[in-house]
């Protein structure tokens, strides 16, 4: 590839220290127009923290940034903006109730008799579209949106702003498979057609597909570069949590005994008051795993939320342990139904991030000796069960006395799922218990839930990634449209296979649905 | 938690703290700009609150409604819960305490009974908007301003003289009052017995109160239904899949909330004024909307600020004496003070503090675009 002398974005040496912690050390990287820079690095490598710089949201104690071969002062985001520095935050910056148009708009209104012009804003918003794939619909209402095309608004928006460079913040960690391929191709064409993007992951599968150079980040420091054409998941790996890191599980045979989880004919509404369950008949037997594979949206959030007891049935069955819990309240399943559940959304549901790792570790067990007595809360009993499990499960914080919502994301998921392993249960569910988080953890994570069916506990997994659910299961149930399409054994499945099933084809008659 | 830590308790205190202090000088600001002495005012304050051991009892006095409203407000806030209501709280507690007050003549523990009529009348208050937003999704915010009305046109009623043209009087109306709408005295057995008589008039439900914020400070921090109350409050998705009954919690607080609130009411009437008259209003429920947010609706913070604003109070009149400034200045001082705390970014600004724990790379997040 042919690029210009000149960087469009550099920086030099830059180190921030924040009290107490040196967050970047000396890290310098560059980016040529048309040129897709990877930035690969665990959670709390300094990732976002060089990002923010580069985009005038911090200053760097030390170092340079240097955009077209001049170097820069970067006040505020708005002189990164002007210098044609864009960035597309992981948690988008868009208002849920105004229109595309308003949104990219906003903060750089165009105006005509003192009045919004709406009308120029949309010619500008449908021209880049068209110039860049970015196929949305300006008038549309930004919550009304999915996802995917959130993501591509915040790209327009930054485009809107003349954004020479751009920076993506983990943009895929919000995305469904099919969400990814559609940035990478907008990225493509914004490639050629000249723009130079940062791309920020710890998605290593990613980085090999899109990236054109990588850069490796750990503990504020740039570790190695590599080059995606040579480079190996399992290279980059090692050189992003600094030691051999073991890809696929390790895991014997396992002994399934008799069934924990008997979901039959099972119908439920979205919050829509759509039907999102339309008759889903399960069985998890204790001492095996089994994943449920499907595209999101397709159930599988219900699923989970009515077998713990978070959404009403409104038809069929749900019997743990051998009783009927259809109707049973959240309380009754964790405790009279020994189920843990690590759930899908930690910062909505499975942490109070104003709470301490200590609090938060007994989120619900607060009411359980030997963490209260005559309903009064121990005190000293909760600090010890908190010291325990930080240690036993490596959750790096400052003290348990820390606030929960101040970890970074491997860590609080590793705190919900120490809170959720460490007690006596016969039924795991655990529901994208690796979304978002550092290889290191991930591996940790999975280790542990081999470990649990090894107890003897039933694991119902669901996950939207397909290697996580061949690397786990013992059984794989696809679930398309509210419904299982099929159960198939790990041993008789394929990649292939899975993905039609996914899709919703069926290829042959049932292998008997157990 | 450690909530006696002394590097909390500070981080705790500097808000409030430099609230005060703000609004105080911006006071003083505004008295100078009208041609006033602030420094003459402000001697007159503090000489009216702690001067003399009558200015301390005035403090005291104006300040035990206010830990009780202040306490109401609070826990609400500790279950996400905004009670408007405390004023209308109050005052069907007052009616309440004063129907078992001037009734019942001889029945044993009189004044116990009397108090427990207006902890039950607040109760009920706080029952209607937390079945409400259970069952219907009503907000407890409106559903508690309009109770507030109907609780004092209500205690109006009850007390009305009737008309000149044969309207029936109230139930509770004294028949000795002629045309004059309020009850009859409390009888003595039904009254909170002074600690110190006149003219100080300090009476035991001074000490009542702070016993309730005590003991809503060991219910909040220290129970488990404090803990499903904070975190219904921090995080209602969280607590429900913790197991803990959000519905039940959102009733039970606002039913505490309106019975401590109903408790002001009654030791009010009890302990001071002995009777009820429609010119008693409930301000000092919307005073408690200050007293909890400068508190920072810890019950142990809501013990000090009621203490300041009684002491505010208290002051005022002898202020407007020795200096000649309005008294009302005062309730623009305490509308001051609730701006500040209301919105601490304001005083973090000025003051340039930093947020405590805001280290973390996440929380900068929230400035995006254009700023």
């Amino acid at each position: 590839m042919n690029h210009p002398a000149v960087p469009a974005l550099e920086a030099r040496s830059i180190t921030k220290i924040f009290p107490g912690v040196v967050a970047n050390q000396e890290v310098s990287l560059h980016v040529h127009a048309g040129e897709i820079l990877a930035l690969l690095g665990e959670n709390g490598a300094g990732k976002s923290t060089l990002m923010n710089v580069l985009f005038g949201l911090y200053h760097p104690t030390q170092g340079e940034i240097w955009v077209d071969g001049q170097p820069v002062t970067l006040k505020t985001p708005r002189d990164a903006i002007a210098l044609g520095i864009g960035m597309v935050h992981q948690h988008f910056q868009l208002v849920p109730v105004m229109t595309v148009i308003d949104n990219i708009m906003l903060g750089d209104e165009s105006i005509r008799y003192g009045l919004l012009d709406r009308r120029s804003a949309e010619e500008r918003i449908r021209a880049l579209s068209r110039q860049y794939g970015l196929a949305v619909d300006p008038h549309s209402v930004v919550e009304d949106l999915p996802v995917g095309i959130r993501q591509r608004v915040e790209i327009l928006k930054a485009l809107y702003r003349n954004a020479k460079i751009l920076i993506l913040d983990e943009p895929t960690a919000v995305l469904t498979p099919q969400e990814i391929e559609g940035l990478f191709a907008v990225m493509e064409t914004l490639k050629r057609q000249g723009k130079a993007m940062i791309f920020i992951t710890h998605k290593l599968k990613e980085v090999l597909r899109i990236a054109d150079r990588i850069l490796v980040l750990r503990s504020g420091r740039v570790v190695g570069e590599a080059d995606p054409q040579t480079a190996t998941q399992p290279q980059l790996a090692a050189l992003m949590v600094g030691r051999e890191v073991i890809l696929t599980v390790e895991k014997g045979a396992a002994h399934p005994g008799a069934a924990v989880l008997e979901v039959t004919d099972l119908q439920a509404k979205n919050d829509l008051g759509e039907p999102a369950l339309r008759g889903v008949s399960l069985q998890v037997r204790s001492g095996e795993i089994v994943g449920v594979a499907g595209v999101q949206g397709n159930g599988q959030t219900e699923l989970v939320e009515v077998i713990t007891g978070l959404r009403r049935a409104s038809g069929g069955q749900v019997r743990i342990g051998g009783v009927d819990r259809t109707h049973a309240s959240p309380g009754q399943i964790i405790h009279a139904g020994r189920c843990s559940h690590v759930p899908e959304d930690r910062h909505a549901y499975g942490m109070v991030d104003s709470y301490t790792v200590a609090d938060n570790l007994i989120l619900n067990q607060y009411a359980q000796p030997p963490f209260a007595r005559a309903a009064t809360i121990q005190q000293a009993a909760i600090a010890e069960h908190a010291e325990k499990l930080v240690k036993k499960f490596d959750v790096r914080t400052p003290s348990i006395e820390t606030p929960g919502g101040s970890l970074s994301g491997g860590n609080q998921q590793k705190m919900v799922v120490a809170r959720e392993f460490s007690r006596p249960i016969q039924l795991l569910i655990a529901a994208q218990p690796t979304r978002g988080i550092d290889v290191g953890s991930i591996e940790f994570i999975h280790q542990q839930i081999v470990a649990k069916r090894d107890e003897g506990v039933a694991v119902l997994l669901v996950s939207a990634e397909l290697d996580e659910i061949l690397a786990l299961s013992d059984r794989i149930a696809v679930i398309f449209q509210g419904r299982i399409l099929d159960v198939v054994d790990r041993a008789a499945a394929t990649r292939e296979g899975l993905g039609l099933l996914m899709a919703g084809v069926k290829a042959e008659p049932t292998q008997g649905v157990r | 938690m450690h909530i006696f830590s002394l590097r909390r308790a500070g981080q705790l205190l500097v808000v409030p703290i430099l609230a005060v202090f703000s609004a105080l000088l911006v006071g003083a600001l505004l008295m100078w700009i009208f041609g006033d002495d602030p420094l003459a005012a402000y001697r007159g304050l503090w000489e009216g609150a702690f001067g003399s051991p009558r200015a301390w009892s005035t403090t005291v006095r104006k300040m035990t409604p206010l830990i009780l409203t202040g306490l109401s407000v609070s826990i609400a806030f500790k279950a996400g819960l905004f009670n408007i209501g405390a004023s209308g709280q109050f005052i069907v507690g007052t009616v309440c305490s004063v129907a078992v007050g001037v009734n019942f003549e001889g029945v044993p523990a009189h004044l116990p009974l009397a108090l427990l009529a207006g902890v039950v009348g607040g109760l009920l208050w706080g029952l209607i908007p937390g079945l409400l937003k259970v069952f219907t999704g009503a907000h407890e915010v409106i559903v508690t301003i309009m109770l507030n009305y109907v609780a004092s046109l209500f205690a109006a009623w009850t007390v009305y003289a009737g008309g000149t043209q044969g309207q029936t009087p109230g139930p509770l109306w004294d028949v000795n009052a002629g045309p004059i709408s309020r009850t009859a005295e409390v009888l003595a057995s039904a009254r909170l017995p002074w600690i110190f008589g006149e003219p100080y008039r300090v009476h035991w439900g001074v000490l009542l109160a702070i016993g309730v914020a005590l003991a809503m400070w060991w219910l909040i921090f220290k129970t488990t239904l404090g803990f499903a109350t904070r975190t219904v409050g921090a995080n209602s998705k969280a607590a429900r899949y913790a197991g803990i009954n959000v519905r039940w919690i959102t009733v039970l607080t606002l039913m505490i909330a309106g019975g401590v609130a109903g408790l002001a009411g009654a030791i009010e009437t009890l302990g001071l004024n002995h009777r009820f008259a429609p010119e008693f209003t409930g301000g000092v429920g919307f005073d408690g909307i200050t007293v909890a947010l400068l508190g920072q609706t810890n019950p142990l913070g809501v013990l000090l600020s009621a203490f300041l604003l009684g002491a505010l109070d208290a002051g005022s009149a002898r202020m407007q004496f020795d200096s000649g400034v309005a008294a009302d200045i005062i309730q623009v001082i305490q509308a001051l003070v609730l701006a500040f705390v209301a919105a601490p970014a304001i005083i973090r600004q000025i003051y340039r503090l930093r947020k405590p724990g805001d280290l973390s790379e996440s929380t900068v997040f929230s400035s995006g675009w254009g700023r």
